[in-house]
């Protein structure tokens, strides 16, 4: 008898939850935790840790780097803009440096956004169970890991006891067949699942991106969608690994190497749901007829093809955006642009906006900041500083900067941003900024233009 | 952990708007001030500069409660926002729905996050805003809201709370357990957890 005949189908979130339960206690599980990130905000975790006298308990399993609190302008801590900013990236390094947890700071090529980091050096896989004290962790779940973003007293017990009280999640799987047309990206497509389903769609809930256009997506593009999943309330994202994770993965820093390569791979072509796995939801979404879209709101739901309306009704949302109803989002004048964020930071997303922005000059102050110290060199090596550059944009090096501005990267009261970050969310750019999610083709079509345009205009 | 919790009794606010991020219970900005400092002054610092804004209204700005709407604290991850009610007094929110980061948050920082339904939730705002001043009593031992309205907490973060357990230090009674699962991870799966 094969026991694989009788057993029940499971997802892929199943498979990959089911492998790493230690322990039951009424109604949750004690998770084990493949690996921690860590970065600048982390430092509540740390203090509570010092608080207790406890000490990391396997600091190889965790990995940081610095991000949210970091100078754009260099690669100097002495550069942040006040004395606090400075200290919670130097403290960072000094915590990591005390438990001897592996790490890139800054001045480190590698150092950048935790969650372009992880998939960039191998460190996030198929199958590993990944936590990180912050919610767009959902990110590396488009290599087929289970990952996602948990608090400080979390990040705390993670890092004393390398697991985690989690209670059991609910599944949706959100199915997306077709063809993109152009000038429709992966961004396009999350807001159109968020705008859809909501922000508080898939709350409780683990998201499994299925159907023929996730398959056609680079991992970059699934990063993209995996990352916003949390704008629509779910704790995860994820993605079936298959032969574009794999050759992405090859010969990353930390990818296994030789036999236990071959052993893992074997182990990763299992990830995947099984034909008859029942989600306690399902959503299906035709990316033939998507449109490229723009957020009109103060949440990412709040969100329309570019060729729509301002909606009525939301009277609070509209007042603070400065929008009446009826206003068309094609021809709103922009005040900056902001280029970067964990959401659209990686190599393809600034070639999609270099190739709007070549030849043509910005019209309002913009701001491109790449998602890690290698994403910065390979996008210098193409070129794509200079055209940038050429065309009016700071360049500046790689950090959270704009998308969340503790850093002081913050734009002023009033100010109308086109950006590619994952929140339009009050006071998030700066207190009274006016935020508009966008894709970064979008986002330069805007710097281009001044204002917010329909980019399949200008290609 | 903050000590054990049964039950609070306390004048409620009611919060309307849906979809609360946890950007506007404490911007970013204040995310870095030592813990030990309180961090009661950020809740919701940026609508409290309203004075129309409900918690800046007597007698609501003595609550200890907040009866909200659906999806409260969805966003980050920030535990500064459940940091900044506990030092602002609250011991329970009641809502239909809550951000699941921020909910756990709650759960470790002595707050009860009390799930109630839809139109529950709204008719006891509609009686807080009618008759301010009301308490409302949250029962994490009996599970009730005013003893008749039933919500559910999962049993474990139930018993912890009530009894006052700290965390970290009961997962380390499991040390053993986690030991064996990383010797039979080692053996089987070395390029799992491996770095």
């Amino acid at each position: 008898m094969h026991s694989s005949s009788m057993a029940t189908p499971r997802t892929l979130f199943d498979k990959i939850w089911q492998r790493h339960v230690i322990a039951q206690r009424r109604g949750q599980v004690l998770l084990y935790v493949d690996r921690q990130f860590l970065h600048d905000g982390s430092v509540h975790a740390f203090n509570a840790l010092a608080a207790r006298g406890l000490k990391v308990r396997r600091p190889a399993q965790n990995f940081g780097t610095p991000d949210h609190y970091v100078p754009t302008v260099s690669r100097s801590a002495a550069d942040a803009p006040t004395a606090e900013i400075r200290f919670m990236v130097e403290n960072f390094a000094r915590n990591v440096e005390l438990h001897g947890i592996p790490a890139v700071q800054l001045g480190d090529e590698r150092q950048g956004i935790v969650h372009v980091v992880g998939p960039e050096q191998g460190l996030t896989r198929p199958g590993l169970l990944i936590v990180c004290g912050d919610s767009h962790t959902s990110t590396h779940g488009a290599l087929g890991a289970l990952a996602f973003g948990i608090g400080q007293s979390e990040a705390e017990h993670v890092l004393a006891t390398q697991a985690l009280w989690q209670a059991p999640q609910k599944t949706m799987r959100i199915r997306v067949e077709g063809r993109r047309p152009a000038g429709v990206s992966a961004k396009d497509v999350i807001l159109a699942i968020v705008g859809r389903i909501g922000v508080g769609g898939a709350v409780r809930h683990v998201i499994e991106y299925a159907g023929s256009a996730i398959r056609a997506m680079s991992i970059e593009e699934r990063l993209t969608v995996c990352n916003m999943s949390i704008e629509a309330g779910a704790r995860a994202g994820m993605v079936a690994p298959d032969d574009t994770t794999f050759a992405y993965l090859a010969d990353r820093p930390f990818a296994p190497k030789g036999r236990l390569w071959d052993e893992a791979l074997a182990y990763w072509k299992t990830l995947l749901s099984d034909p008859d796995a029942k989600f306690d939801a399902e959503v299906s979404l035709d990316a033939g007829t998507l449109e490229p879209m723009v957020t009109w709101g103060t949440n990412p739901g709040h969100v329309l093809p570019v060729t729509g309306a301002v909606p009525a009704g939301e009277t609070r949302a509209l007042d603070y955006m400065g929008l009446a109803p009826g206003t068309r989002l094609e021809g709103l004048p922009v005040d900056r642009v902001f280029i970067g964020s964990c959401t659209n930071s990686r190599i393809e997303d600034l070639r999609a906006a270099a190739a709007i922005v070549r030849g043509r000059k910005a019209k309002v102050p913009a701001l491109v900041v790449p998602g890690s110290g290698l994403v910065k060199r390979q996008a210098e090596a193409e070129g794509l500083d200079r055209v940038f550059r050429e065309a009016g944009f700071e360049w500046r090096h790689a950090g959270c900067s704009m998308c969340v501005g503790v850093n002081g990267d913050i734009g002023r009261p009033q100010e109308r941003i086109a950006s590619t970050s994952n929140r339009n969310f009050e006071g998030r750019q700066g207190r009274g900024v006016r935020t508009h999610l966008m894709s970064p083709a979008m986002a330069a079509a805007a710097a281009v233009s001044g204002a917010i345009v329909d980019v399949r205009k200008l290609a | 952990m903050s000590g054990k919790f049964t039950s609070v009794t306390a004048l409620a606010a009611p919060y309307e708007p849906i979809n609360v991020d946890t950007d506007q219970i404490i911007p970013a900005r204040f995310l870095k001030a030592p813990r030990k400092e309180g961090y009661g002054r950020f809740l919701f610092h940026d609508l409290r500069e309203d004075p129309a804004f409900v918690l800046n209204r007597a007698p609501y700005d003595k609550a200890r409660i907040l009866v909200a709407s659906d999806n409260f604290g969805c966003g980050s991850s920030r535990e500064g926002a459940a940091y900044a009610f506990f030092d602002a007094g609250f011991r329970a929110i009641v809502a239909p729905s809550f951000g699941d980061i921020f909910f756990n948050n709650c759960l470790k920082n002595g707050i009860v996050p009390a799930r109630l339904p839809a139109d529950t939730c709204r008719e006891l705002r509609r009686r807080l805003t009618q008759a301010p001043g009301t308490e409302i009593t949250v029962d994490l031992e009996t599970q009730l809201v005013d003893g008749k309205h039933a919500f559910a907490v999962d049993p474990f973060f139930r018993e912890m709370l009530l009894k006052g357990v700290d965390e970290i230090g009961l997962t380390l009674t499991l040390l053993p357990e986690i030991e064996a699962f990383e010797r039979a991870y080692a053996a089987k799966t070395p390029w799992m957890s491996g770095s």
